[in-house]
């Protein structure tokens, strides 16, 4: 109820007025796979605002079209129905106004941490100089703890490594959105941690708006404004919201001393055992 | 059934903390000379036996025509004949040794008597540079074309043109089998119209591909008739080792990872920094093992072009070799065997280096 009156006021930033503080509007969006025994509805008419500086987790079981949700978001997978639309405007492809993070690192293992970074900042900043955008890209690999890996191969990298260029690179292209599809599935919960970290550290300053899926619970409420659960599929959709009222900056000794933490965790493994 | 269970557990862990301890002992470089040296001795020790193998199934077949020989003059000519024939034959002169399988000893000696022969011509060369150099100035001043060796290839010149005549012929294919790869690759359609094309041509023996070749470039090429030699060899021999390339070159373009294809969409790198900075160093690998493969076709397809085509390599060589029948003409065709497999082996040797120094992911590299 809330959001909803939020979505209706006026945003106005540097000068700029959007219509509402809305940054990513799915409505009424369908997704359906055609297969031999006819149509699979994997999506169905799911409705969703996430607002600006908003860091959204979506949490549901495997296979309930969660990936499927973000790569339309991303623009690499089809519309079937019903609409997305980034500050009002609709989404038609793939663009560097939508940053992903994917669940493997998919850096160019044949080009080092910085080119890796620099393919997307020469892209968006064409008008930069060569050394400006040097500067960008090297100031996220510092951010990530790679300072002492700019000219090492990708291929060279471990993979918690290889994910912190996959976050840099995606932070250094400055998204409006950003979108994490189980970036940390891959890596053991140590480097789990340390990445998680490293991400919350880098949002905080930047304060991109986020979508991230993931399967931890304990990840979903650490970083998340809002955690969406989605119900299991066919025809998934978004089954309940859960505000995280947490302080920020958070680390995570304040996240788990705090009494509402068992109860948001409690909540969320109630729905995904239902 | 759990005992059996953690009793399994405990091995597994024992054995993987020897492995630990193996590891971190110094022992290991030790384990890895002796290892080199087994490896070593076991490859000697295998050549000494193909000697060996060798030697004794060459004496099996000399001692076998040896005696149809003296048979067959004991039979048409009588005794006396065949005893002649058989004291010719132990004495070892030329006029009566038979003509088989040459034994590792007399495929040295040709050896040897290649290399001899190489310096011979070497030198008769120089003179002959040497007495003419006057006059080919003379000739130049006046425009006219100077006046060339034209003696005998030596055994060094005719592996040098064979040489020559593959590394053509690789080129050749690869300007026309990369850039056709990578637009066939990029293209599904053009895929599907090319496939045929691909399919029909690519088993097509050698010896057709040379007559082709000889068709086309009799009537556009007709000069010198050594240079239409190489010509029509070095075509014929990238025409017929192309395919490799051509396929693999495809295959890598069109299996991009797609990870990375879906980082250019989101990045929307335009076409051109598509191709080169994501579809071909990402099919980079693929491309160089169709390389590999057409050299070591193009090397092997040489041998028998080079025979058709009159070009003065190898080919010809083993050809005229054996259609010569002098005495150490078998030995020969063996020398030129050994030298073909080791230059095919140094050849294949150089494009993994190559291959492993584009590869950018090592450990999936065989």
């Amino acid at each position: 109820m809330n959001t909803t009156q939020q979505a209706n006021e006026v945003y106005s930033e540097n000068g700029i007025i959007y219509p509402s503080k809305v940054m990513l509007d799915l409505s009424k969006l369908k997704k359906v796979y055609p297969t031999s025994k006819g149509d699979y509805v994997v999506l169905e008419d799911l409705n969703l605002q996430i607002l600006k500086e908003e860091f959204v987790t979506i949490i549901g079981h495997s296979g309930c079209g969660k990936t499927t949700m973000l790569s339309m978001i991303a623009g690499l997978n089809p519309i079937s129905g019903g609409n997305i639309s980034v500050l009002g405007n609709p989404v038609k492809g793939p663009g560097p106004d939508r940053g992903v993070i994917f669940q493997s690192p998919s850096l160019m293992p044949w080009m080092t941490a910085l080119q890796n970074v620099l393919l997307g900042v020469n892209q968006v900043f064409p008008h930069a100089t060569k050394s400006q955008r040097q500067d960008i890209a090297k100031y996220y690999l510092q951010k990530v703890g790679l300072e002492n890996a700019f000219h090492k191969k990708a291929s060279e990298l471990s993979q918690g490594m290889q994910q912190r260029v996959g976050i840099a690179r995606a932070f250094a292209i400055k998204p409006k959105v950003l979108l994490l599809d189980e970036p940390f599935g891959m890596l053991d919960s140590l480097t789990r941690g340390e990445l998680q970290d490293i991400l919350i550290e880098i949002w905080n300053k930047e304060k991109i708006t986020a979508v991230m899926i993931t399967h931890d619970v304990d990840e979903a409420i650490f970083l998340a404004d809002r955690v969406i659960m989605m119900t299991s599929g066919p025809s998934a959709k978004i089954g309940d919201i859960l505000s995280i009222d947490f302080e920020r900056p958070r680390t995570r000794k304040s996240v788990l001393e705090n009494d509402d933490y068992y109860t948001y965790r409690k909540h969320l493994i109630d729905f995904l055992e239902h | 059934m759990e005992q059996e269970m953690v009793l399994k557990n405990e091995k597994s862990l024992s054995s993987s903390l020897k492995q630990i301890l193996s590891k971190l002992t110094p022992s290991i470089k030790k384990d890895g000379i002796i290892k080199s040296l087994k490896n070593t001795g076991i490859t000697l020790l295998s050549i000494l036996l193909f000697i060996g193998l060798w030697q004794m199934g060459s004496k099996a077949l000399y001692n076998k025509e040896a005696d149809y020989r003296v048979e067959k003059a004991l039979q048409e000519r009588g005794e006396e004949a065949a005893a002649a024939e058989r004291a010719c034959i132990e004495s070892g002169d030329s006029s009566c040794q038979p003509n088989t399988l040459p034994s590792p000893s007399q495929v040295w000696a040709s050896l040897k008597s290649l290399v001899a022969d190489h310096q011979v011509i070497r030198a008769d060369k120089a003179a002959f540079a040497e007495k003419m150099a006057v006059t080919n100035e003379k000739m130049i001043s006046q425009g006219k074309d100077p006046i060339v060796y034209t003696g005998r290839a030596s055994f060094v010149d005719i592996v040098l043109t064979s040489i020559k005549t593959v590394f053509a012929g690789f080129l050749l294919a690869m300007f026309i089998a990369v850039p056709i790869g990578i637009i066939i690759g990029l293209s599904p359609s053009l895929r599907s119209a090319f496939n045929w094309f691909i399919q029909i041509f690519k088993p097509v023996s050698p010896v057709v591909w040379y007559l082709l070749v000889f068709m086309i470039v009799k009537t556009l090429y007709i000069g010198d008739s050594s240079d239409n030699a190489f010509v029509i060899s070095f075509i014929s021999v990238g025409l017929c080792a192309m395919w490799a390339t051509l396929v693999n070159t495809a295959m890598g373009v069109a299996s991009v990872d797609k990870d990375y294809i879906n980082v250019a969409k989101i990045l929307k790198l335009g076409t051109f920094q598509k191709v080169f900075k994501v579809i071909l160093p990402s099919s980079l690998p693929l491309i160089f093992t169709g390389l590999r493969i057409t050299l070591s076709v193009a090397w092997m397809v040489l041998i028998a072009i080079e025979l058709l085509a009159q070009s003065q390599g190898l080919g010809l060589f083993v050809w005229e070799e054996f259609q010569n029948g002098a005495n150490d003409s078998n030995s020969k065709i063996i020398v030129a065997m050994f030298v073909i497999g080791i230059i095919g082996f140094l050849l294949d040797r150089l494009m993994l280096a190559v291959q492993n120094m584009v590869s950018f992911n090592k450990n999936e590299m065989a």
